[in-house]
């Protein structure tokens, strides 16, 4: 039920981000979702691609200091309140949602979001309990 | 284990009484016998008769390395050359080296200091040294070479290199102990490694490192890699060679000075200023006892530190602090003396690992600000921004708990900080003073 989420440390300057899209281009991996956190000086980019070991392996060759994370592919209903309705569920276990970003592609009508929690394991189940879909990872890198 | 207990135990006060009429008897020498103290003190108007007690020592002209380069090769020597038995030299990696010489009664003085060095190492007759110092002009190899015999050990000189040679030696000869530089315990580790040679199948009980500065961290690493004790041991050439201090075994913290032959100081490198013990500065060290080759308050560049506080071990020898850096690396910020390997130990103590980073100080408007760049790496990456600012925000409060001043820290990506030969280059200073 996890996807594994790849993040590079990066500088805030010009050129950085798009040296990171160009190396993956060139290994040929595919970049399936991306978010970028950034503060004055340093930015976080974390993506989910379709060959991790590949991602990780030529990133590192090219000097970038990566990380790894084990993050929740979940579909929201594409409707109004569909993701209150996600959220609701988590905290009402008091469960904290580190993160979150939007999947490049929709799934049929429905969007697909990465999510980051404190507590995954916790999250996973009650998120199932309640029916809500929950991407395999597989899956994620396929989409 | 303690070699002479008599001088190395001695109350304060006699010590200071043996001190002080060693360096009367030292200023009258080389007021009469070398012609550079005569014209320094002369040009002071200072006479030997008024070094009245220890704090008059202060009132003497300090010596640095330059003026024994100005006096190339023997100019500086306080006896005949008839009466001189040995000469070493420092490598100067820049124009000519720095000469010393010995007489037959230095080089006698020398064994003794050596003994003492090995006895507070806990080495003793029966015990087989493994000597991997260079042997010729530097002055590692033959001082510990004579010492060893004079307490009774058993002596292998091996010197330095080939070091598939040495572990053959290592493992046949079965030395008890070793003498070397940090940096070669390591490479013989990696080596024997490679060779499925097993440290903790050899004899060996003790390390006796020193000839660069070294870490706690790297102490750590030597031990359990070679499965010994490893012990700090200083000293220089232009005052004596290894033998000046040495950590003892019962402690390991801070390395005993043998007071008798040398008087240590510690100054502000700034102000030239005497410092209080505890008080971090450049050493300063004068020769009591050499014949020679005396130096009277010789300039080391080494920081350090000293305390007087008694040790387990019995010697009430005042100790050094391990060596931090090169008083020629200081950098006043804001009006505090700050040396780049105080950030590198905050650093490390943060990372774990030997940090990669920069400090860039620089001015604006009126003042200095500091900045340190800090490579990130697999350890202490995170994917959350929090974490990371926590990462910095502790880095910068630490560099202001220990070293009194306030630091902005920037993360940068790796290998982003240039290098040269495999060093970064550690300090950048911009300011237009
Ligand atoms: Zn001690």
């Amino acid at each position: 039920m996890k996807v594994e989420q790849i993040s590079v440390f990066l500088e805030n300057k010009a050129g950085r981000l798009a040296e990171v899209t160009k190396v993956l281009g060139e290994a040929g991996v595919n970049i399936r979702a991306l978010s970028l956190a950034d503060t004055t000086d340093f930015g976080i980019l974390r993506l989910i691609v379709d060959h991790y070991d590949k991602a990780r392996e030529v990133l590192k060759q090219h000097g970038f200091t990566v990380g790894k994370t084990e993050v929740v592919a979940i579909e929201v209903p594409d409707r109004p309140g569909g993701l209150a309705w996600v959220l609701q569920i988590l905290s009402e276990s008091n469960i904290n949602v580190e993160y979150m970003y939007a999947f490049v592609q929709h799934s049929g009508k429905n969007a697909v979001i990465i999510f980051r929690f404190d507590n995954l394991e916790r999250a996973i189940e009650l998120l199932h309990q309640q029916g809500v879909r929950i991407y395999r990872g597989e899956e994620v890198y396929r989409l | 284990m303690i070699f002479n207990e008599d001088f190395e135990t001695l109350p304060r006060e006699a010590l200071e009484a043996i001190q002080l009429r060693r360096l009367q008897a030292l200023v009258e020498r080389v007021y009469n016998l070398v012609p550079f103290y005569r014209r320094k003190y002369d040009e002071v108007g200072l006479k030997p008769g008024d070094v009245k007690s220890l704090k008059d020592l202060q009132r003497l002209p300090f010596t640095v390395k330059q003026d024994l380069r100005d006096n190339y090769p023997f100019g500086m020597f306080a006896v005949p050359m008839e009466q001189v038995v040995r000469i070493h030299a420092s490598s100067g990696t820049t124009g000519k080296p720095t000469v010393v010489g010995y007489t037959q009664r230095d080089i006698k003085t020398w064994a003794e200091l050596i003994a003492r060095t090995l006895s507070a190492a806990g080495v003793q007759r029966g015990d087989i040294v493994h000597n991997a110092y260079g042997y010729g002009l530097f002055t590692g190899g033959l001082g510990f070479h004579y010492g060893i015999e004079h307490l009774g050990a058993s002596v292998i000189p091996v010197s330095g290199g080939n070091t598939k040679r040495q572990i053959m030696l290592l493992q046949d000869f079965g030395p008890t102990v070793i003498t070397c530089t940090p940096s070669f315990s390591l490479h013989l580790y990696d080596v024997a490694k490679d060779m499925g040679v097993d440290f903790r199948a050899l004899k060996l009980k003790v390390g006796i490192c020193g000839a660069e500065p070294w870490s706690e961290a790297m102490r750590q690493e030597i031990e359990k890699k070679l499965n010994i004790d490893a012990l700090d041991v200083y000293g220089l050439s232009e005052i004596m060679g290894p033998g000046v201090s040495i950590e003892c075994l019962e402690a390991k913290n801070g390395l005993h000075i043998f007071e008798d032959h040398f008087l240590p100081e510690i100054i502000d490198p700034n102000t030239l200023e005497p410092l209080p013990y505890g008080e971090t500065g450049e050493l300063v060290i004068t020769t009591l006892t050499k014949e020679a080759f005396p130096v009277i308050r010789y300039r080391t560049r080494d920081i350090s530190t000293l305390h007087p506080e008694p040790c387990k071990c019995g010697r009430t020898l005042v100790r050094m602090g391990r060596i931090q850096g090169r008083s020629d690396d200081m950098l006043i910020i804001r009006g505090v003396n700050v040396f780049p390997s105080q950030i590198e130990a905050v650093l490390m103590e943060i990372q774990g690992v030997e940090p990669h980073y920069q400090i860039v100080v620089d001015r604006a408007g009126q003042m200095d600000t500091l900045e340190v760049k800090v490579e990130v790496d697999e350890a202490t990456f995170s994917d959350e921004v929090r974490q990371l600012q926590v990462l910095e925000k502790k880095i910068e409060h630490n560099i202001k708990d220990y070293l009194g001043v306030s630091a902005k820290v920037r993360l940068v990506e790796p290998r982003s900080i240039p290098r040269s030969e495999g060093k970064a280059q550690r300090v950048i200073d911009k300011r237009q003073i």
